[in-house]
């Protein structure tokens, strides 16, 4: 068969991206796991982890450049390779994500963490692994149509992060002395919001290497509301 | 032909509903493109398909074999040149070729680009004329000094941009160019793609090439063309290079510029 050894160097790409995407999907949900449950050996793992990530992802970049130098893709083949090089970009900042929140849970040490937190902020960070899934399994099944629909999710995100944001600013207006702790749990919701924004590019690159357009989606996120305020 | 044939404007040549034969033979079936004009065309794809019949169509070059037939129209300045009033040399005058192999004549330098100008009664000052064709073929700073030695004692790649002067000596509008570098290594061929790149400010450039690294880096608009199953070559996909090999719309171009092809 014409290129079968280009086509098996492609395939291992894309197992690469799939394998460093997998793990930063269960990270996502394991540091705010390890933050609700104050389990500091496993924030502290995950901040280890993210040396090791970064480390995948440009060796994965590198393997790219070598076969954009010895194989000249075009068309789809050029475009895996993009798609390739961008997405694992994403992974390793949404994964920049997961540390910020593991310091965060670190910095918190035994202070209690505010009920809704507790509460929302699991789900949270399952609906983010869950898109992350999603995009990931578009990515694989090279499926743009899975691709455009997983960024409406984007909305749950906000939607909770908007409730979480209120809880905080509710918080340090009733105990204002608290607010350097209400600005770290700030900080990890903030990070998850960012986590699911970057989903999304990873979407608009599915897309781009399934059709070859390359569109914005809109899951731009609008800044939180004012207390007080409609 | 005379300069009363109406300008194509916007596009040098084109050519509409065509087939060519060679004897009972059809070698390409249904071909229908506008080749802008300033612009470089590369003609893509794999052997057998038709590309070189087609190029040598644009300047009557299948002429030149016997048992060769033109049904169709290609059209220079809106005047189809296949005509019966028009001369086909005249036609070659204004659309010029370069070969694969470069073959300057057993002449000197300043001959070889000299010697179409002189034929066609070219009245103005010849050397001006060597000078400026050598110089837009990019090889006048490397022979200046030797015009009157042989065009043969030149390398490769410097015998190719000779051929090109010598197209350019007579003053065409469109120059064909049937893999104009295969035969050259891989600087050589460089020279000769930046070389195209500086010839389309005034020229329009039709190439065929079998390097498709060569189609993607050096031309404005593709055209790939694959063989039928009744071995006529036809047209599949023509548009922008950056277009068709980013994001070609026709499966089979994407099987052939991926090397995924047969």
């Amino acid at each position: 068969m014409l290129r079968a050894s280009f086509d098996n160097e492609l395939h291992q790409l894309q197992t690469q991206v799939l394998s460093l995407g997998s793990e930063v999907e269960e990270n996502l949900v394991k540091v705010v796991d390890a933050l609700i449950e104050r389990d500091f050996v496993v924030s502290r793992r995950l901040i280890e982890a993210d040396k090791r990530i970064n480390a995948r992802r440009i060796q994965i970049g590198l393997d790219s450049l070598k076969l954009i130098a010895t194989q000249q893709p075009m068309a789809r083949d050029m475009r895996l390779i993009a798609a390739v090089l961008e997405i694992v970009g994403e992974l390793e900042r949404i994964h920049d994500y997961v540390k910020g929140i593991a310091k965060t849970s670190i910095v918190l040490g035994h202070a209690p963490i505010l009920p809704a937190f507790v509460e929302q902020l699991p789900e949270m960070a399952r609906v983010t692994r869950d898109m992350l899934h999603l995009a990931l399994e578009a990515f694989a099944k090279r499926d743009a149509e899975l691709a455009r629909q997983i960024p409406e999710q984007d909305d749950l995100v906000d939607n909770i992060f908007n409730q979480l944001y209120q809880e905080t600013i509710n918080y340090v207006l009733e105990s204002p002395t608290e607010v350097m702790r209400a600005n770290q749990l700030e900080w990890a919701i903030h990070n998850l919001e960012r986590s699911a924004d970057r989903v999304t590019n990873i979407c608009e690159w599915v897309v781009y290497m399934v059709t070859g357009e390359y569109a914005e989606m809109d899951s731009e996120f609008e800044t939180p509301p004012m207390p007080g305020s409609d | 032909m005379n300069t009363t044939y109406s300008s194509n404007g916007e596009y040098a040549i084109e050519i509409k509903d065509t087939n060519i034969y060679y004897g009972d033979f059809r070698a390409v079936r249904d071909i229908t493109l506008k080749l802008k004009a300033r612009k470089i065309t590369a003609l893509i794809g794999p052997s057998g398909c038709g590309k070189s019949t087609v190029l040598r169509a644009f300047n009557r070059m299948n002429d030149l074999v016997p048992t060769s037939r033109l049904e169709g129209e290609v059209l220079f300045r809106g005047k189809n040149i296949y005509e019966k009033d028009v001369d086909p040399v005249e036609v070659r005058r204004r659309i010029g070729m370069v070969f694969q192999k470069p073959n300057p004549f057993p002449k000197s330098i300043y001959d070889n680009v000299a010697w179409g100008a002189r034929i066609n009664g070219y009245k103005g000052k010849m050397d001006d004329l060597v000078e400026q064709s050598l110089r837009q073929a990019a090889l006048w700073d490397e022979v200046n000094d030797k015009l009157d030695q042989s065009g043969l004692s030149l390398s490769g790649g410097q015998q190719q941009r000779l051929c090109i002067a010598r197209t350019i000596a007579v003053k065409p509008e469109i120059i064909l160019m049937d893999e104009p570098a295969s035969a050259l290594d891989p600087i050589a061929t460089l020279r000769i793609e930046e070389l195209i790149q500086q010839l389309k400010k005034k020229y329009t450039i039709i190439i065929v090439t079998h390097n498709m690294q060569q189609a993607a880096r050096a031309s404005d608009y593709t055209a790939f063309f694959n063989m039928g199953e009744d071995r006529a070559g036809y047209l599949v996909e023509y548009g922008e290079t950056d277009q068709l090999f980013t994001s070609p719309k026709h499966e089979l171009t994407e099987q052939y510029i991926t090397g995924r092809f047969g």
